[in-house]
């Protein structure tokens, strides 16, 4: 009904009238942000600044500030001292699910399967990462209610579950899914091997998971929690210590392979090296999942199996930077129209998109703060980070996966702009923030991980107050850079033809996929 | 363009310039000396019998009574520590170091294991910024003010010799935590909740900085109790039993030798560690030879007969 008619009829029905245009509207938005892969993406990354935003404020200078206190004041929250290490393992788990149901997403709508598929992963996931957030929190953060700890359990067992539907949708062997372009890696007989590729990363996933599952289970009977990072030096750690070490090491690294992947697909990852890689990130991802499985059993030469794998997985991501370069450089050009570039105009071409040349610079970037750092730790172990006092080499660890998560969130933040459509300066700014924020935030922690290396403790003080300050300033950045994305998405919800309507129409990520079906019912597909 | 570039170079460059400093910012020849009314020569004593340790509270029996100092060892103890030592043979400073012979440990070959061999231990360093101590005339003697301030700057092989120059020893971990929480599960040593006014910690830096100013980090022997020192009213930190700084301050040595790698482990947390390292199960390790600006220690002794029939020992002099 035209607005401009409603006031000739009575009130009653111009308030009905009304609300069922509201209703409308809200139920426009639900959809959009439940139902199509660009709306489940904004909610889930909402949910993780949410919770990042409140969760931030209770550790590190914000205690001191007295930001903490305002926090507990305002929420209700009780900190147990003795329950820290509880409600830290479930908030990892709570981030951790929001991440891996972005990565969900992202697989759902980029490799080939049936729409009704699509939509049971995507339900089932999205149930179980809300559920895991909302009741894991409330478990660890308001009274420890142990129905609550029941449910966030189903939760997990949700996130499982979706887990193993989107296993079967992945499975590479049908015929349907076999491809016959050149371009892309496949076997003779045409089986997909970008989709293997997806497919063992899942199975993997799953099973890691069931490691922890099993794990979690066990000492979750006698409710006697720890931090995988506290157990260090014990010299004699039980299989089941043993498990949750690698639980956490193996979950992250799949997380670090689904993502790499995904940005694979972004990006058009094709050709000669996309032949190489998919085969290395194959076998790397079954290496990498037996070394670490096989941590329990055989301590003694896991490490070694682990190394071999990530020799593969860091190779096939090495191909993919080569090639997505490359790519950029002779797009830029041509676009340019410059058919004899200098090294100048080349560079330039590369650093034109930073939302494009940024997720593989962070991938190069991660070497120096996160690889680099774990393998110089690895050979000089005892000659020298077990010479310092347990507690700074704990300060290593964990800032040592700190960065990883941190960069594998900047990635995702970065794919996530060029789903919104973010062009002009915008995109430029957008870019570089994230990307210069986020580098200085993880050079600074590298530093301040590795501070005794160069300064002893009475001068360490000088060296804290800067690294901290650089890595408050460029977290605070990117956190700046995510906050006015997450308020333009907001306020776009309120627009009646904002960009969430023309994301609602075209829902899914828009990607070269290596292979397409022929267009069914649903009907058809369920039959 | 230049300017777009600068801003960008900047701040990796400041960040570089910061990660080379290796300022050494050392101990103030003199402070002020701040009387907190608690005697560093007084002892109390632990009753025998059951206590919940560690974070899961895990019933544990100690079946002895001991005693254990109210305070850490302080500067001035251990300047008189090694004055008798010297006088009685038992040190010698070389090389800058104040070293003593230990017997060494014997080695299992376990991965990571540290070797402990026979030899001369350094018991602390003269010449490193942090030391509170200094050696003139064959006499050692204790920095204006610091006197009362924790020993710092001491490895494990200082503080055990320490201990056993007077026939004491360090606490073992499970002495250490029941003198520290008591019998009722408690996660700091008066209770449960922590504030910035109540342990030298990370997150009471920035008052205490004001107060004492840059490169004081330690604060005198039972500081925490309640007091107010100027303006600076602080929270009584004792333990159930009535210890002083058994959370903050410096970390505390304990005794226990693990055959399976020789490390030594540490207690109490410290000015630079943020509060979950103040509960009182939080451990630190770090090899016997390790000394730092925020490590110190206490001793026990056993409670023979005698002292026994004498009664309650709490706040007995030595």
């Amino acid at each position: 009904m035209k607005r401009e008619l409603l006031w000739q009829f009575p009130l009653s029905v111009q308030l009905a009238v009304k609300k069922g245009n509201a209703m409308n509207a809200i139920s426009e938005r639900f959809h959009y942000l439940f139902r199509s892969t660009k709306g489940l993406i904004l909610v889930a990354i909402a949910m993780i600044s949410l919770v990042t935003a409140i969760w931030g404020t209770l550790s590190g200078p914000m205690v001191e500030w007295g930001v903490r206190d305002i926090t507990l004041k305002l929420t209700g929250m009780k900190l147990d001292p003795a329950h820290r290490e509880g409600r830290i393992i479930i908030l990892y788990h709570v981030i951790a699910m929001a991440v891996i149901a972005i990565e969900v997403y992202m697989i759902t709508s980029i490799v080939p399967m049936r729409r009704y598929q699509q939509s049971y992963i995507n339900a089932t996931v999205t149930f179980g990462y809300l559920i895991t957030m909302i009741f894991g929190l409330w478990f660890a953060y308001w009274g420890r209610n142990f129905v609550f700890h029941g449910v966030f359990l189903f939760g997990l067992s949700l996130m499982f579950f979706s887990g193993l539907l989107l296993a079967a949708a992945l499975w590479p062997w049908r015929k349907e899914y076999h491809i016959k372009d050149p371009a892309y890696a496949h076997t003779k007989s045409g089986v997909d091997l970008e989709r293997v590729a997806f497919f063992v990363m899942t199975v993997a996933t799953l099973g890691s998971a069931a490691f922890g599952a099993f794990t979690g289970s066990y000492w979750g009977q006698g409710h006697e929690t720890f931090l995988a990072e506290d157990l260090i030096r014990e010299p004699h750690k039980n299989a089941l210590q043993l498990a949750i070490i690698g639980h956490l090491h193996i979950m992250l690294t799949l997380i670090a392979i689904a993502i790499t992947l995904i940005v694979g697909r972004w990006l058009d990852f094709k050709g000669k090296f996309h032949k190489i890689a998919m085969w290395l990130m194959i076998t790397g991802t079954i290496i990498i999942t037996l070394g670490v499985w096989s941590v329990v059993p055989y301590e003694e030469i896991a490490h070694k199996i682990i190394y071999v794998g990530s020799v593969f997985v860091m190779l096939a991501a090495l191909f993919l930077v080569i090639y997505g370069w490359r790519k950029q450089i002779h797009d830029r050009l041509a676009e340019l129209n410059i058919t004899r570039p200098t090294i100048g105009q080349r560079i330039k071409a590369l650093l034109h998109d930073p939302i494009k040349f940024g997720p593989l610079w962070q991938m190069v970037y991660m070497n120096f703060t996160v690889s680099g750092v774990g393998i110089f730790m690895a050979i000089k172990l005892d000659e020298i980070f077990r010479v310092w006092p347990a507690r700074e080499e704990r300060i290593s660890l964990t800032g040592h996966w700190h960065i990883l998560s941190g960069i594998i969130a900047t990635i995702i933040l970065l794919y996530y702009a060029d789903i919104c459509g973010i062009r002009g300066k915008a995109r430029k700014w957008f870019g570089w923030t994230v990307i210069i924020g986020s580098d200085i935030a993880f050079a600074a922690v590298t530093i301040f991980a590795m501070k005794r290396l160069f300064v002893d403790l009475i001068g360490q003080q000088t060296v804290v107050n800067w690294t901290m300050i650089f890595a408050d300033l460029g977290l605070a950045i990117v956190l700046v850079a995510l906050a006015a994305l997450m308020v333009w998405r907001l306020f776009d919800l309120f627009k009646e033809g904002g960009l969430w309507k023309r994301e609602w129409q075209s829902a899914e990520l828009p990607v070269n996929r290596t292979a397409e079906l022929k267009k069914q019912n649903v009907e058809e597909e369920v039959l | 363009m230049m300017n777009r570039r600068a801003i960008f170079i900047i701040p990796y460059l400041l960040l570089f310039i910061a990660g080379c400093q290796s300022q050494h910012v050392g101990v103030p020849e003199e402070i002020p000396y701040v009387d907190t009314g608690v005697n560093p020569d007084a002892w109390v004593r632990i009753p025998a019998g059951e206590f919940l340790m560690g974070q899961h509270n895990h019933l544990t029996t100690i079946p002895y009574d001991y005693e254990i100092m109210v305070t850490d060892v302080t500067n001035l103890q251990y300047a008189r520590f090694l004055n008798e030592a010297l006088a009685a043979g038992a040190i010698k400073v070389e090389d800058n170091a104040v070293k003593g012979y230990y017997s060494g440990e014997p080695f299992d070959g376990y991965a990571h294991e540290k070797k402990i061999e026979p030899g001369y231990k350094v018991y602390m360093p003269l010449d490193k910024p942090g030391v509170a101590i200094t050696f003139a005339n064959n006499r050692f003697s204790v920095k204006k003010g610091w006197e009362n301030h924790p020993v710092v700057m001491v490895s494990w092989f200082g503080a055990n010799a320490y201990c056993q120059f007077y026939g004491w020893r360090l606490p073992t971990e499970k002495e250490w935590e029941k003198a520290a929480r008591g019998t009722d599960g408690r996660a700091y040593p008066w209770g449960n909740e922590i504030h910035r006014n109540q342990a030298n910690y990370y997150s009471s830096r920035n008052l205490l900085k004001k107060i004492w100013g840059d490169g004081v980090f330690t604060t005198p022997v039972g500081y925490f109790n309640g007091k107010t020192y100027g303006n600076y009213q602080t929270r009584d930190g004792r333990s159930p039993y009535g210890l002083y700084d058994m959370a903050g301050n410096v970390w505390q040595w304990t005794g226990d030798d693990y055959h399976d790698t020789h490390l030594r482990y540490m207690r109490g947390g410290s000015f630079s560690n943020y509060e979950y390292n103040l509960r009182v199960w939080a451990r630190n390790s770090a090899g016997p030879e390790y000394y730092d600006m925020n490590v110190g220690f206490r001793c026990v002794r056993d409670v023979t007969k005698q002292s026994q029939n004498n009664g309650d020992a709490t706040n007995e002099n030595q």
